[in-house]
């Protein structure tokens, strides 16, 4: 069993936003192309031009629709890891390979001593970890480690890949027990919400539901005119005033 | 839950890098993996891609990327890349070939071409698919001497172009935009994910961070329609009985912009009213051509572009030659006014509730007029008339395929400029706006050429054009059209990017006229790309019973990668991937511009080739050597370039105009017109691939009418006048075409097709059922069959992208809950999909957010066994299916026995959305039928591996 720390300094993750996520897997296939040569290097694929194709990949995009009929809606919703506060994952990891950072909460897995048990992937509610029986180790989310502290990248740039190539600008990162960051004010204002929060992970990372749909009526305006026939219609506008 | 925190293990140290190095070089290029033209970066480490990401600093992308971008790397190293040049050993279809030199190769080629050359260049067909080289491909035809070109637009987006040029000056389609940052209301029809998606993903998204309202009139709640705040449901082929209801609602209640419409548009222009005469229906016109308007303070007629003049927009008035003439705004608002608009005359056949109707358009009249945007930007107009501020109407529209794709298409879209038009909402703050280097004049170009085509002689213009009226159709004398594809004749007057659809069809029957070869790019022709496969093939390997050759004699490919039609292809030119090249996106062909200004952009090679293939385009430049065509040679014969980089370099297509627009001139200090500069590919690639020019803050709205503008455009170029672009409420060159079908003029259509032309030429928007319609009842096929394109796969390219065909591998037909209920169906069935042509089975999937009457699948993913480099048993092709299986290039013979293209019939876009189906639970074992023979891959070419470790360090 893997101890986590009581508290961490920075409480790094990401706010995703359901209101504008239309379901584009940028994000899913991005992280798959910078982790599968960094970090976590190789994100192996199995039968990758053939039947049963599958690989690992570390964010993975759902659609669902809520609702009957007219008032149905789709729902894009990507999963990945929501680097908990109480992770399971990491206390009933038997080696330590599962742990969480105490200088800003980033759950990872180190590969080296990771032996494929997969109690952590049994342990996550949220299913963000995936096993890869080639090499035989347990991937997940790294909050793109080598990225966001990367002094070879513009500092800009030193976002998750995810957040970076995000063409809705559905994905945003940052600290969470800061409560003037961007993503804690973007909860505060969105209403963000955990997921599944009666299970008692506290998982850093949050959601913004979609906005209510909008089919209301215009304010009032004076009555509509209302001529009778086409005829008469035209009429309105034969002394009407125009200059070209 | 309560978590141990202090009786685990300590966490063992992880070796960690936070910084580790990304790349050894990053090189600046455009991404090929759609029709979008993103900047984008490549990291190369040890000699490999390590990472491809967005340009932060790119016109189009600003720094994003899309899932097909980023899948880039697997593009690159697909197995399904083709290695050498292959002849064809076996039969047409077999994919039997032999691998030969790239001198055989280009030399046989060259024979070929040489003989058609020197005695009927029309009888080389050159299309090119998903080409973004077509300035350069059109012109490389034109040298040739065949009228017999196009690329893909005539089954993808000519009904867009078609109406927004001939109405507004420019398009929807990738050529204008909603002004994201100012719209309070949006209306999008229509639009799948595979054009300007990302520019359209950052606008959609900046849109809902300003509470704005967007509205998805669309059938399916996917991808964009998902984050709608409404969605209108409507029934495929019917906008445009919705947009004129809308139309209806806003002149009965008197809430359109007329200030705008007098100043901006030809409402007041007066138009001819004598029945029955060559002229009724014209524009009325004074001595010098100039349409006449009628001024109610002088009341007479004078030229409808005197400033100041007070025209009248409704009456009858009479000519000095003593005609009657009425103006645009009369004719148009008498016609939508009838009840036959009214919501409730509509409801039940868009499938939309008249209430919802009633209440879309006093929400966009409430925005357009009671929250007008001023901008505090002073600008001058084309009148000289200063404005001090530039007023707009902040509902932008912008619509695409589900337009398009109909027989009905030209006309829809016509109707939605037309709402637009009446809202005072082109180009200004907030509403749809246009992108450099649009606007262009209307018509913005030259006829269509190809008549007296001759031997050894380049065509005096280019193919593609612009048609005005009859005259300019490309008909012979005896009335037997120019091209093999039939644009621009009867068949679709107004085809301006031709019609691939019919080319092998047409080839094939002999009708007009037998070719000698085929000569295709990137277009997957044989397979999704057809509007019915199995047809296509059995053309493409039909043999004449007289000699026992093949009906079209020779087939020349190029393509990168072992598509379908590679096995159609009697000699195959294998091409680079994006990566490995130079290459060109052109002001000259599709551009790239934002509505702040023109840009255009690179392609650089990122790593050399390491299979023996050549950029088609230099492939190109090399075969114009060895035919020595006109632009290619230089007086002595020799080649005039190296290759396709020398000939984006040095080409002029007018004086000091060429391929790209920046860094022109010796030292690269000119923009726009410049003479060559040597060092310009090298200046691009230091500016991050691209080159773009803003506009001035007074030229950033009314661009139709903006003297600032219009003079800027001029300077750099992009258009070759300064005179105002009057918005074409009216459109006089449809009412040409129909007054040749009723009788007029020396060019008219024969008697058996004036019906068909007098039904959709209408000079002002109608709406018409698709004509695939009017073949069976529809008791027999109730439900309209649609494809969408996904947001992750761009037509059948990706398939064999070992990323991407893990998100897309096999599609489902997608089924309305009740309505499979009705039918007995489930989650997970396998239907036949049943259409008057044919049946092709898939498994159902169900789904709320569907209009009941519709269903719907993913475009391209289904595969024939044994391309792409797939395995045989990949689901592509066991569970993939193609709607392409039930539709049909052609509408039933009519009365006279003509079979008319399955297309609208102004612009022969192919009607790809028309299909109505109905689908029926099916029996037998879970895969898809039909199943084609697999085709076998070329040779050498080695099946992928079975396990992947992209980036796994070397050991």
């Amino acid at each position: 069993m893997t101890s986590i720390p009581a508290r961490t300094g920075k409480q790094l993750g990401l706010v995703i936003d359901l209101d504008t996520c239309v379901g584009c897997h940028a994000c899913a296939v991005n992280c798959k192309e910078w982790n599968t040569s960094g970090h976590t290097a190789p994100l192996t694929d199995f039968s990758p031009y053939g039947a049963g194709q599958d690989g690992v990949w570390l964010n993975r995009i759902h659609a669902y629709e809520a609702g009957l009929g007219a008032d149905s809606r789709t729902v894009n919703f990507p999963r990945s890891c929501l680097h908990c506060a109480e992770p399971a994952c990491v206390t009933v990891c038997p080696t330590g390979a599962s742990y969480k950072r105490a200088e800003d909460g980033i759950v990872l897995v180190n590969a080296e001593i990771c032996i494929g048990c997969k109690l952590c992937s049994w342990a996550c509610p949220y299913g963000a970890r995936e096993f890869d029986p080639d090499q035989g180790v347990m991937r997940k989310c790294t909050l793109c480690i080598d990225r966001i502290y990367n002094e070879n990248i513009a500092e800009a740039e030193r976002v998750p890949a995810c957040v970076k190539a995000c063409p809705t600008q559905a994905r945003h990162f940052g600290d969470f027990a800061d409560p003037n960051s961007n993503v804690s004010q973007l909860v505060a204002q969105r209403g963000g919400v955990d997921l599944m929060p009666e299970l008692g992970y506290r998982p850093t990372n949050k959601y913004l539901p979609p906005r209510p749909r909008r089919t209301t009526v215009p304010a009032a305006r004076p009555a509509e005119p209302t001529p009778t026939g086409t005829a008469n219609a035209l009429l309105r506008w034969v002394d009407r005033a125009l200059s070209r | 839950m309560t978590t141990p925190r202090t009786t685990g293990i300590a966490n063992p140290v992880e070796h960690l890098d936070p910084s580790p190095a990304v790349s050894d070089a990053v090189k600046p290029t455009t991404c090929y993996m759609c029709a979008c033209r993103c900047g984008i970066r490549v990291h190369l480490k040890d000699g490999r891609i390590r990472y491809i990401e967005g340009n932060p600093d790119h016109p189009v992308n600003k720094g994003v990327i899309c899932a097909k971008g980023s899948a880039g790397i697997m593009q690159h190293y697909s197995p399904a890349r083709l290695s050498k040049p292959l002849l064809r050993t076996g039969e047409r279809g077999s994919g039997d070939f032999k691998e030969i030199e790239w001198e055989e190769a280009l030399s046989l080629a060259a024979t070929w071409l040489g003989r058609i050359r020197e005695t009927d260049p029309k009888r080389l067909a050159f299309f090119t698919g998903r080409d973004q080289s077509q300035s350069f491909t059109g012109w490389w035809a034109k040298q040739f001497g065949t009228p017999n070109f196009a690329a893909h637009g005539g089954f993808c987006s000519v009904n867009m172009a078609a109406a927004g040029l001939y109405s507004i000056g420019g398009s929807f389609w990738e050529f204008g935009e909603p002004d994201w940052h100012n719209a309070k209301y949006f209306l999008m029809f229509g639009v799948a994910e595979d054009h300007d998606s990302n520019p359209i993903k950052a606008g959609l998204a900046a849109l809902k961070a300003r509470g704005a309202k967007y509205v998805a009139v669309n059938p399916v709640q996917t991808g964009y329609a998902a984050i709608a705040d409404e969605v209108v449901a409507i029934r495929p082929g019917t906008d445009g009985l919705f947009v004129l209801a809308l139309v209806h609602e806003l002149l009965r209640t008197d809430r359109i912009d007329l200030e705008f419409l007098v100043r901006y548009t030809n409402a007041a222009w007066l138009v001819i009213d004598a029945p029955g005469t060559a002229e009724h229906g014209l524009f009325a016109r004074d001595a010098a051509g100039a349409p006449l308007a009628w001024d109610r303070a002088r009341n007479e007629a004078v030229d409808a572009a005197t400033a100041g003049m007070q025209p009248a927009v409704v009456g009858e008035y009479l000519l000095a030659d003593g005609r009657t003439a009425r103006p645009v705004f009369h004719l148009l608002a008498e016609r939508y006014l009838d009840g036959a608009y009214a919501p409730e005359a509509v409801a039940d056949r868009c499938g939309i509730p008249a209430a919802t109707i009633h209440r879309i358009a006093r929400e966009m009249a409430e925005v357009a007029f009671e929250q007008a945007i001023e901008l505090p930007q002073p600008w001058t107009d084309t009148q000289g008339r200063r404005h001090e501020t530039m007023r707009g109407r902040p509902v932008a529209m912008h619509a695409m395929r589900g337009i398009s794709a109909h027989s009905n298409g030209f006309q829809t879209c016509r109707a939605i400029h037309l709402l637009q038009m009446l809202l005072g909402a082109i180009d200004t703050p907030g509403s749809w706006r246009y992108k450099s280097p649009f606007p262009r004049p209307i018509p913005p170009g030259a006829a269509p050429v190809g008549k007296g085509a001759k031997p050894n002689t380049a065509l005096p213009g280019m193919a593609l054009g612009f048609p005005r009226g009859p005259e300019d159709l490309l008909l012979e004398d005896d009335g037997t059209p120019v091209r093999i594809d039939k644009a621009f004749t009867w068949e679709a007057p107004m085809a301006l990017h031709g019609m691939m659809h019919t080319v092998i069809a047409n080839a094939h029957a002999g009708d007009p006229y037998r070719i000698d070869t085929l000569f295709m790019y990137m277009a997957n022709m044989a397979w999704n790309s057809a509007m019915n496969p199995a047809d296509t093939a059995r053309m493409l390997t039909d043999k004449d019973p007289a000699t026992g050759d093949y009906v079209i004699p020779h087939v020349i490919y190029a393509d990168a990668y072992a598509s379908e039609m590679v096995a159609h292809a009697d000699l195959v030119f294998p091409d680079t991937t994006y990566l490995e090249r130079w290459d060109c996106v052109s002001l000259l062909d599709r551009p790239i511009g934002s509505p702040e200004g023109p840009a255009d952009s690179i392609r650089q090679p990122i790593l050399p080739p390491d299979r023996d293939v050549r950029a088609f385009q230099s492939v190109l430049v090399d075969l114009g050597a060895r035919l020595k065509l006109p632009g290619f040679v230089t007086e002595t014969g020799a080649p005039l370039y190296r290759d396709y980089a020398d000939y984006i370099v040095n080409h002029q297509r007018s004086p000091g105009v060429g391929p790209l627009a920046g860094f022109r001139g010796a030292d690269g200090s000119k923009s726009g017109v410049g003479e060559p500069n040597p060092e310009q590919l090298q200046r691009y690639v230091a500016n991050g691939a691209f080159w773009s020019h803003h506009h001035p803050p007074e030229a950033l709205y009314y661009k139709h009418a903006n003297a600032a503008y219009l003079a800027e455009a001029k300077a750099l170029g992009l258009i070759g006048s300064t005179a105002q672009i009057v918005l074409q409420l009216y459109s006089e060159p449809v009412q040409r075409f129909r007054l040749a079908a009723e009788g007029h003029g020396p060019i008219q259509p024969p008697p058996a097709d004036r019906p068909r032309i007098l039904a959709a030429f209408d000079p002002l928007p109608i709406w018409y059922p698709p004509l695939d319609h009017a073949h069976g009842p529809d008791s027999a096929y109730p439900l309209r069959a649609v494809t969408q394109r996904p947001a992750a796969m761009y037509h059948s390219w990706h398939s064999q992208n070992a990323w991407l065909r893990q998100i897309y591998g096999a599609n489902r037909l997608y089924m309305n809950r009740a309505t499979a209920a009705a039918l007995g169906i489930a989650e997970d069935d396998w239907v036949w999909v049943i259409s008057r042509h044919g049946r092709v089975k898939g498994q159902a999937r169900l789904m709320e957010g569907l209009n009941p009457d519709t269903v719907w699948t993913w475009n391209a993913i289904g595969k024939r066994a044994g391309a792409w480099g797939l395995a045989a048993d990949a689901p592509e092709s066991t569970r993939g299916f193609l709607l392409n299986q039930v539709i049909t290039e052609f509408l039933p013979e009519d009365a006279g026995g003509t079979r008319h293209a399955n297309a609208d019939p102004v612009t022969g876009q192919a009607a790809w959305y028309d299909l109505r189906v109905r689908v029926e639970k099916a029996a037998g074992p879970a895969e898809t039928m039909p199943q084609p023979s697999a085709l076998r891959p070329p040779p050498h070419m080695r099946p992928g591996p079975d396990i992947l470790r992209y980036g796994q360090a070397a050991e």
